[in-house]
């Protein structure tokens, strides 16, 4: 199973790294707001069982850190 | 044995302050160990532990998250547990706070520039093991020298932390967009501290200024004293 999670930072949660694309991206001429940045982590899963609520695992114990960031999993059938 | 306090330094690939701390808690006394971060036991006769400054496994992740889960680091959790001094300094303290040893977690800094200069934390209690040679109130000059130091943890955790003494530390100014200006905190028994400053580089008048010699002293003080209480 393939797996990818979405990191973000928390609603809330001041992003300087979002903030400073956002004016680059407004140098350019786009008019943005809200621009966040965050991380994506894939990888293949060699065992399907439990695959949802290990890959939750995996995030509270290392991918993601709950007090700043939230996180979405997407699991897709090989 | 030879009767000089034991503190063991963790090593990680990437760290690049252990040498200094080395060099910084020799001349106050204390024999050190450094310790390589795949280690699964700490020296025996150990008294006090240090996580030291640099940019372990490359930052990669978040600040300190991978070094969090370093087979060493097991046996800190173990010694720190059972009361055992532990001081984390920069990336030490990041660590320490991806550890959950220590409360909050720290976040790049505000203003996203690397910060490297001197700057002024004020003692805000003496009544902890690494601040017992201060007193409280007194201000120290100590540098920094990082990219991720805005400590946070929730509005509540903070007051919660102020009203039990956990905040060690604040800076006299916004200086990386900390909360409140945080700069160093204790678990909530009190033997584990981290803080961002680097008191082993102001161990000598020469070097600017030599009041993180009071922090470091004191932790030779309390590696003394554990290493009595456990032997």
């Amino acid at each position: 199973m393939k797996v990818t999670v979405l990191i973000r930072p928390k609603q809330g949660i001041l992003d300087p790294q979002g903030e400073a694309v956002e004016g680059s991206l407004r140098k350019l001429g786009f008019d943005v707001h809200g621009v966040r940045v965050g991380r994506v982590v894939d990888f293949e899963l060699a065992d399907d069982t439990d695959a949802r609520a290990r890959v939750e695992r995996m995030c509270a114990e290392l991918l993601a850190n709950p007090l700043i960031e939230s996180f979405e999993i997407e699991l897709h059938d090989a | 044995m030879t009767g000089r306090p034991r503190v063991a330094i963790v090593v990680f690939p990437g760290s690049n302050d252990d040498r200094d701390a080395a060099w910084a808690l020799g001349a106050l006394g204390a024999d050190v160990d450094l310790v390589w971060h795949a280690e699964y036991e700490l020296p025996e006769g150990v008294g006090a532990v240090v996580l030291p400054g640099g940019f372990s496994y490359g930052d990669y992740l978040r600040v300190g998250a991978l070094a969090s889960l370093a087979p060493i680091m097991g046996a800190v959790r173990r010694f720190a547990d059972a009361g055992g001094p532990v001081l984390g300094i920069c990336n030490g303290f990041q660590i320490l706070c991806e550890a959950r040893l220590l409360p909050g977690v720290l976040r790049p800094n505000r203003q996203l520039e690397f910060v490297c200069r001197d700057v002024v934390v004020r003692v805000e209690t003496a009544q902890t093991l690494f601040t017992r040679r201060c007193v409280e109130g007194q201000e120290l000059v100590l540098p920094v020298k990082h990219g991720d130091g805005a400590w946070y943890a929730d509005e509540g955790t903070l007051m919660q932390l102020a009203a039990r003494g956990q905040i060690v530390f604040r800076y006299t100014e916004d200086v990386n967009g900390s909360l409140g200006n945080v700069a160093g905190v204790t678990n909530e028994a009190g033997n584990v501290m981290g803080l961002m400053p680097h008191p082993e580089h102001a161990v000598d008048p020469l070097l600017g200024s030599a009041d993180g010699g009071l922090i470091l002293a004191a932790l030779v003080d309390a590696a003394a004293a554990h290493a009595l209480a456990t032997a």
